[in-house]
């Protein structure tokens, strides 16, 4: 005999609201204090929807589908020494960045989903949360995984979880999670679930992963497509939030849009680094930084704000401003680690001139005018036995703990810098965001962990760079660090591409 | 001028899928990138399992879209018999 199947809605209504109760002996505000503080106002939660209507089971099923797609390409890729073909060893040290500054931030995700969740009132959207604070674990587990392979042929993978803790600019993304996980859960929806995942996240996921395609890395590849196909679901819990807090109650909207402003400006000012990635780590080009920018930001933001208009929301008004940087950011980035080469657990270079020329193609307002002339002086340095390192610690933004090394776009070779004055004490910035996001707590962020204030107050190992950099940040130094010319990875790269494998077989055999 | 958009990794799968929402969505750009197809629209795009299972030749539940997806833009919506996204301005 066979039953009738139910269909999904009828499915979803069994398995995810049906799994809900009403309290009988506690009080609401006592199960669910974190509810109303923000000055969030909700007042009939059954009205949350997931237009995915996903199931506890049909999650599981499918993410098992994923999970052994995506180990059948990491042991494929490892037994065919995957290493070894990629397009160049300078593009490793994008997976290193990744491992370091961005894998964390997964595992920071996790966290986050699985603490608002309990936080929040309605049934679908904790099952909701559930699911994503789990994806989030699964996306941390596969990145390990994945880049484990690499860590036994390249330098730079090993301490990624002690260096996501202590190193300069691995504080910016950091930092970023942090300043949300300590936000309320609606914040933190606002925050992680709507400007990062919608807005942000495929930026740095599809294009950059279309590139590592490009570039030969199956693995990373794959991880990040399979990553992203959760994050699919993610952007859909992150745009229903957002039209669930609006239909709720009007007075959400202006803490709803400020909490857009600034996320939106936090969340592309952290994806700084991939700007650099997409631009100069890649030596296969897919598309530059603008262009992703133009599609993701630009396009689709412009699509989804639209969208929005009419609950009342607004673009926010800083997308102007990365909207204005978008010929610069890569650049600009790059021009900083390659000045720190030396403090930076992966290695810097200068573009050859095939790569200038792309360069010079893709920003043709910007880049001859700007950055080529620094770069041949770099290049020059280079040759006559001088790289240039920046011996001396750079000031840095006391919201995004970027340093100071962004331009005022209406005078790109003026340093962009704003200040404000607490209790007392000068604080800096490098944008009106930052300085923004700032004065309206600045309770929260006179708090920030400087990198650099804490390695001048003696907290980071000692005073000479190396104690800061191989003690306190486990770098090895020589080796994780400097310029990728004269390196280990360098010298490996060239060793195995000079070796004839027949050959080598033979001799293994006899 | 808002545009909805689908991108899935570039396989067996969705290849069919994609022709799928070629025949089902006539004024579709669809774009091959490195490892990926992304498929934009004016507006709105539809999904239809029937058209995909024809393609295929075999059953297919439209959850199974989550293995091969890797972004979207636009509203969604989803039952059994199809997702569709939209933009409603």
């Amino acid at each position: 005999m066979s039953k009738k199947k139910l269909n999904m809605k009828d499915r979803y209504r069994l398995l995810t609201r049906d799994l809900d109760w009403d309290y009988s002996y506690q009080d609401y505000e006592e199960i669910f204090k974190q509810e109303s503080f923000e000055g969030i106002k909700i007042t009939d939660w059954s009205k949350w929807e997931d237009p995915f209507r996903l199931t506890m089971d049909s999650y599981w099923k499918y993410q098992a589908e994923k999970e052994k797609k995506l180990y059948a390409i990491f042991d494929a890729f490892a037994q065919n020494n995957g290493q070894k073909n990629v397009t160049d060893a300078r593009y490793v040290n994008a997976i290193k960045l990744f491992l370091t500054g961005v894998s964390p931030g997964e595992y920071q995700a996790h966290n986050g989903f699985a603490h608002v969740g309990r936080q929040l009132g309605g049934v679908g959207a904790r099952v909701a949360c559930q699911m994503q604070s789990l994806d989030e674990l699964r996306h941390i587990q596969t990145q390990i995984h994945a880049m484990s392979h690499y860590n036994k042929h390249f330098d730079g993978f090993q301490d990624f979880a002690h260096m996501h803790d202590r190193v300069w600019y691995l504080s910016v993304p950091k930092s970023f999670f942090d300043d949300a996980r300590s936000a309320g859960p609606f914040e933190f929806m606002v925050a992680i679930g709507f400007s990062f995942e919608y807005v942000l996240t495929n930026l740095l996921f599809v294009p950059f992963m279309s590139g590592a395609a490009y570039n030969g890395d199956m693995a990373t590849v794959t991880f990040g497509f399979s990553a992203q196909s959760d994050e699919a679901r993610h952007m859909t819990l992150g745009l229903e939030i957002i039209k669930f807090l609006l239909e709720q109650h009007p007075d959400n909207l202006p803490i709803v849009q400020r909490w857009m402003n600034k996320w939106l400006w936090r969340g592309y000012r952290v994806l700084t680094l991939v700007a650099m990635m997409m631009d100069y780590m890649l030596p296969n080009k897919v598309m530059s930084w603008q262009e992703s920018f133009e599609v993701y930001f630009e396009e689709a933001a412009g699509a989804l704000f639209k969208d929005l208009a009419r609950y009342g929301i607004e673009m926010p008004p800083y997308a102007a401003d990365a909207i204005a940087e978008k010929e610069h950011l890569s650049h600009q980035a790059w021009s900083i680690f390659y000045n720190y080469g030396h403090a930076a657990a992966f290695h810097t270079w200068m573009p050859t001139d095939e790569e200038m020329d792309w360069l010079s193609e893709k920003y043709p307002n910007s880049f001859d005018q700007y950055y080529r002339p620094r770069y041949e002086k770099w290049r020059e340095m280079e040759e006559a036995g001088e790289r240039f390192y920046n011996p001396t610690l750079p000031m840095l933004c006391q919201t995004c703990q970027i340093p100071m090394g962004f331009t005022d776009m209406e005078n790109p070779t003026m340093t962009s810098y704003r200040q404000s004055e607490y209790d007392g004490d000068r604080y800096n910035f490098c944008s009106n965001g930052c300085k923004d996001i700032f004065d309206y707590e600045p309770e929260k962020y006179v708090q920030a962990w400087l990198p650099v204030h804490q390695i001048y107050q003696g907290n980071c190992g000692g005073a000479e760079m190396e104690d800061v950099l191989g003690d306190y940040y486990k770098m090895n130094l020589g080796a994780d660090n400097l310029d990728f010319k004269g390196s280990p990875d360098e010298a490996r790269w060239n060793a195995w591409h000079n070796l004839k494998p027949a050959e080598d077989k033979l001799k293994k055999a006899s | 001028m808002s545009k909805v958009y689908i991108a899935l990794q570039e396989n067996e799968e969705s290849r069919y899928i994609v022709e799928a929402i070629e025949e089902d969505n006539p004024d579709a750009t669809v774009i091959y990138q490195p490892a990926m197809i992304r498929v934009e629209n004016e507006r709105c795009m539809v999904i239809k399992r029937e058209t995909v299972e024809e393609k295929m030749g075999r059953e297919w539940e439209l959850l199974a879209l989550h293995v091969n997806l890797i972004t979207i833009g636009g509203n969604v919506d989803e039952d059994e018999d199809q997702l569709s996204l939209t933009w409603n301005s």
